[in-house]
């Protein structure tokens, strides 16, 4: 078997703050539309939580999904499920031995309402009222395991845990698996429902949330100076990942290729990123270097861009590490202006829109800029969106977690 | 109170179709859980408990594998509140 098959995104699904699939996420995109509101939920007032905003999802699961399938999994797998029901669909639900294909679907938090309503349970009601189903819904693996038996995958089911790189890593592991020649499709993506009051607690203990409790929809605010924190927010996305080879074989539309994967650790705080992007500039470089193109191809990177004070001035750094005077020549955008920080599903996502940044040839402009900070030495797009070049073009998207995990993917447009 | 045969078989009915999703009309007396409702052991406890407090009975785990059938424990539970 080649150990350098090439490959393929065919299917894109998601459901996310902007909208119930990928279509009305990416209208919503290139409208500037913030998925950012004023959470409802008594707990916020019970608990008195700081933070009052985040991005929910746009279409609740209920009009989706049955009953019995909201009751039997956690919301992080229900979202998972979702998203890949639509990129499955969305790629033709292509014909492939089962056991030749394959899951990755990643998430930083895993089924973190299960854990804590079970929790309850058992302290209120005791043993024997614990749902028998409360550890296969709690477990990070429990949205892979779901979508491989909901597809009859048998190449394998990952699940990747790198905190908000968690997306990002499992694409890279998914695409892995098919240029080994374990598998010929893999369904891969990340998944996050962590709107749990016990998040929020602790991300605003650490002082990692904005606090815009007055302006939700502005609260988002990548590079502007005035940024004050992530916000957080949930959903999934989902690809479906193919060799050419298969993909051609059935005449499947192709979106992007997946060309190039990075990944490096920085050993350095548990939280907080390596100052001058050491280990995400080297992702950065082997993304580009494993997919045979050299940084002046790059022209455009969906960016990790959080909008928390310094992980988006460290971004900034690694990137002109990596690139160098080829910094100049790429477009750079946050979407997480728009959809909030779904966490271990950002990565995830954020592909996704990298991929149909190549295909629509547009990147869509990053929102509440009003005043660029001026240690962002990049090309961002704001203000307008921006038109990509014809003709063959790559572009990147950058992943970065708590635990000093940097994931980079590079995609190139398909013709 | 103790409930009629039809009012546990109705209740149980209900509570099936909570857990599977499986229309109540199918739970008839003679229907096996396994076999012919296709409930695996998991769903089965969830059954069990939600039967226990709605008919406030008690059904003791080594009993559970004694109720093969809808009837069987329909039969156990009715026997149970007498």
């Amino acid at each position: 078997m080649s150990t350098d098959r090439r490959v393929v995104v065919t299917g894109l699904g998601a459901t996310t703050p902007l909208g119930g699939t990928i279509t009305s996420t990416w209208e919503g995109l290139l409208a500037g539309r913030s998925g950012v509101r004023t959470m409802s939920h008594d707990w916020v007032a019970e608990h008195e939580l700081p933070v009052t905003f985040a991005g929910e999802l746009a279409q609740p699961v209920d009009e989706v999904l049955t009953r019995v399938e909201i009751r039997r999994m956690d919301p992080s797998a229900q979202y998972a499920i979702i998203a890949a029901r639509e990129a499955w669909a969305d790629a033709g639900a292509p014909e492939v031995d089962p056991e030749r294909l394959g899951v990755a679907i990643g998430t930083g938090i895993g089924g973190v309402w299960t854990l804590l309503t079970q929790w309850d349970t058992l302290k209120e009601k005791g043993v024997r009222r614990v749902f028998p189903l409360a550890v296969p819904m709690l477990m990070p693996n429990s949205p892979s395991g779901n979508v491989s038996l909901a597809l009859g995958a048998r190449a394998g089911a990952h699940t990747t845990v790198s905190a908000c790189a968690s997306g990002a890593e499992s694409m890279g592991t998914a695409a892995e698996m098919i240029r080994s020649g374990r598998a010929d499709v893999v369904v891969a993506g990340g998944t996050e429902a962590a709107i749990h009051p016990i998040c929020f607690a602790g991300f605003t203990q650490m002082q990692a949330l904005s606090t815009r409790n007055d302006s939700p929809e502005t609260a988002s605010r990548p590079w502007d100076t005035s940024r004050d924190g992530f916000v957080m927010a949930e959903g999934a996305g989902v690809i479906v990942l193919e060799s050419e080879e298969h993909a051609r074989a059935r005449g499947a539309r192709i979106y992007a290729e997946f060309a190039g994967i990075g990944m490096s650790s920085d050993a350095y705080h548990i939280t907080a990123p390596e100052p001058e992007g050491a280990g995400a500039s080297r992702a950065m470089k082997q993304a580009v270097a494993s997919a045979g193109l050299t940084p002046a191809d790059i022209v455009h990177i969906n960016a990790h861009a959080t909008s928390t004070p310094v992980g988006d001035v460290a971004e900034s750094n690694a990137i002109r590490r990596a690139f160098g005077n080829a910094t100049d020549g790429m477009c750079v955008t946050a979407t997480k202006s728009m959809t909030g920080h779904l966490l271990g599903a950002a990565g995830a996502l954020e592909g996704l829109f990298t991929i149909l940044s190549l295909h629509h040839r547009i990147v869509p402009a990053t929102i509440n800029i009003t005043d660029l900070d001026p240690q962002i030495a990049l090309d961002v797009v704001h203000q307008g969106h921006r038109t990509l070049p014809q003709g063959d073009i790559a572009a990147m998207n950058n992943s970065f977690g708590f635990g000093g995990h940097n994931v980079a993917l590079t995609f190139k447009s398909y013709s | 109170m103790a409930s009629t045969e039809q009012e546990i078989l109705e209740g149980l009915a209900e509570i099936v179709n909570e857990e599977t999703g499986l229309d109540p009309a199918e739970v008839q007396l003679d229907k096996s859980f396994t076999d012919d409702l296709d409930i695996d052991s998991l769903s089965m406890m969830t059954i069990v408990v939600n039967a226990e407090e709605r008919f406030g009975v008690r059904i003791p785990d080594d009993e559970v594998k004694n109720l093969t059938t809808v009837g069987d424990a329909v039969r156990f539970i009715q026997g149970s509140q007498g």
